[in-house]
């Protein structure tokens, strides 16, 4: 078992539910809410991900944030490291891939709620962040932690788009995912066969409570 | 009206929805707002407490601006008092009857919210039931809590969107008596959407006549159902007994009008705004046609005598629809309704010839017009 990548595969995952949790919150409610032009398209590129090979994703991530880049020259000149081919690059290439699987449920858990239980909320004198924090939230909840779930668990299982902006550095970008294709390729049978379980295991929970919690949602609006 | 704490609402734009409406509302009265569907009642209540935004208007309540287009003033809902009850409640789904109720009490100390709600939730007859979810409750109980909380905010308007259009009928006649009985508690002008004419009849003080978002009559709902201010006005109040005629002869002196109809005259309330020989639309509701018995001939005989024969006899429980055909022009029919047993004790079927007295206090002009509009649909062809 290779510790190193299992922790730093568990730490992305984290670091990624912690990003996607606000900002699939606000950009799950203007969509499921707002009527503006081009909502659409932005529902699109919300979706892309789930459409597009990861090496693609990949291959646009290195050529935008790479260290030839304006963005990733800057990024080297401010914190002396490159974006590409360290963690933080990782993250950041997991969080764009993950948007889809952190935004779709939210967004269907916050349209689940009727306007007018939101409208009822502001005649009865709340402010916009207490009718959030006392009406939605609460009501959306099951659809955020079914979002969380399927992102932290997705992202333990990523592939292509990790070995593409990652790379495959040990202890810094090298996770579970890559660590399996490492000893497959080193054929290490054992070792990718105890982590592969891992992870099979690991999907198998994290998907089984997105389908009970979506079931509760069902059943509260029913 | 215009006195302090009442409520006046002047509404106008041309889209989406087209509004024209007008109305005020004193501390304690009900008005209704009546009109058939897509006629702009439920816009004008949601413009009222701050939910949907007209285009050019003025919204004033207890001395309070709340809106005024003209100035730049849009108060959104939260800063606006309005206690508001939804056609379907829009209660807050995972929260007790009580904290729904305490949700809306912001405005007082944490510490007396509890009680204030509990108090509340025993105005509207809901004791015990404090802890139950809105889905363990039944519609009319749900309805409770909506009111509740509409209270607990301690409005300065009460505003009602057809609140007992999702219960059954003996819940709403129950629901219906407990307002009128909480009226007596809560000094604020009381705004009701409904579509239901008797619904209006029973609670109202007041009656808005709307018809695509326009204010076509408003006043005291008796004077309003049985002196429609045009035929329009009159076929919206569900009145089928709609005539065209014209003025022979004013006699105020007896305070009567004279009215050709067909080839019959008849005497009418003294309509003085109509000049002799003007055309005139006129009505009569149903209860001021009085049938003849066939067997005993009896005195009011003589007061606009017309005869007919029976085109439709319809039993609907307690009464019987009777619709007469008149004269020679296919068309012209007069309906009524009777005991249904009265009706059958005169052995009345389709195809007898009958006399009839129209009342002449019951006999209404208006100015002629052969527009149509939508109709109501009749209270009683509604289901539970």
């Amino acid at each position: 078992m290779d510790w190193p990548a299992l922790l730093l595969s568990l730490k992305l995952s984290a670091w990624t539910v912690v990003w996607l949790l606000p900002l699939g919150i606000v950009v799950a409610r203007q969509i499921a809410w707002r009527e503006f032009p081009g909502r659409a398209w932005v529902e699109a590129l919300v979706a892309l991900p789930l459409v597009l090979p990861p090496t693609v994703l990949g291959y646009y991530m290195l050529s935008v944030f790479g260290g030839a880049s304006p963005i990733g020259a800057a990024w080297q000149s401010v914190f002396g490291r490159p974006l590409a081919f360290s963690f933080q690059g990782l993250l950041l290439a997991s969080i764009l891939f993950n948007i889809p699987f952190a935004v779709q449920p939210m967004q269907r858990a916050f349209q689940a709620i009727p306007d007018e239980v939101r409208e009822a909320a502001w005649c009865s004198g709340m402010s916009h962040w207490r009718t959030f924090c006392l009406i939605e939230f609460p009501l959306a909840w099951p659809g955020i932690v079914s979002a969380l779930v399927l992102t932290f668990a997705h992202t333990m299982g990523e592939f292509g788009v990790v070995l593409m902006m990652g790379g495959n550095i040990p202890g810094e970008t090298q996770t579970i995912a890559i660590a399996i294709y490492d000893r497959v390729q080193a054929f290490d049978e054992r070792g990718a066969a105890a982590m592969s379980s891992l992870l099979l295991a690991f999907s198998m929970v994290a998907i089984g409570a997105v389908y009970v919690l979506a079931n509760r949602i069902g059943r509260k609006h029913g | 009206m215009g006195e302090r704490g009442g409520l006046q609402v002047s509404l106008r734009q041309s889209a989406p929805i087209p509004l024209a409406a007008r109305f005020d509302c004193g501390a304690g009265e009900m008005v209704a707002l009546v009109g058939p569907s897509g006629s702009g009642k439920t816009t004008i209540l949601r413009c009222v407490a701050g939910l949907t935004h007209p285009g050019e208007g003025e919204v004033r309540c207890a001395g309070e601006r709340w809106l005024d287009t003209a100035r730049g003033i849009d108060l959104p809902p939260q800063r606006r008092s309005v206690g508001i009850v939804f056609q379907h409640y829009a209660l807050f789904p995972h929260l007790s009857a009580h904290r729904n109720v305490m949700a809306a009490m912001a405005h007082i100390p944490e510490a007396e919210r509890a009680g204030r709600a509990r108090d509340l939730l025993q105005l509207v007859h809901l004791s015990g039931l404090e802890e139950r979810r809105p889905r363990q409750l039944s519609g009319g109980q749900q309805q409770r809590v909506a009111l509740a909380r509409a209270l607990a905010r301690d409005p300065a308007v009460l505003l009602l969107d057809e609140p007992f259009s999702a219960v059954d009928r003996v819940t709403r006649r129950r629901l219906q008596r407990e307002l009128a009985q909480l009226r007596s508690r809560i000094r604020v002008p009381i705004v009701l959407v409904t579509h239901d004419l008797d619904e209006a009849r029973v609670l109202a003080d007041r009656m808005v006549i709307l018809s695509h978002g326009e204010t076509l009559q408003d006043g005291p709902t008796t004077e309003v159902m049985a002196r429609p201010a045009t035929a329009q006005v009159a076929r919206l109040l569900d009145q089928n007994n709609l005539f065209e005629g014209r003025v022979l002869a004013q006699r105020p002196g007896e305070g009567r009008t004279l009215l050709s109809w067909l080839d019959y005259t008849l005497e009418a309330a003294h309509a003085p705004a109509f000049g002799v020989g003007d055309r005139v639309s006129w009505m009569i509701p149903p209860e001021c046609i009085i049938l003849h018995r066939r067997d005993r001939p009896s005195a009011g005989e003589s007061e606009n005598p017309v005869s007919g024969v029976i085109g439709e006899y319809v039993p609907l429980g307690e009464t019987t629809s009777v619709t007469v055909r008149v004269g020679a022009t296919a068309g012209v029919r007069l309906t009524m309704s009777l005991v249904t047993h009265h009706a059958r004790r005169n052995k009345l079927a389709v195809g007898d010839a009958v006399r009839m007295t129209l009342l002449a206090s019951g006999i209404h002009l208006m100015p002629s017009a052969e527009v149509f509009a939508g109709r109501l649909a009749p209270a009683s062809a509604r289901s539970g």
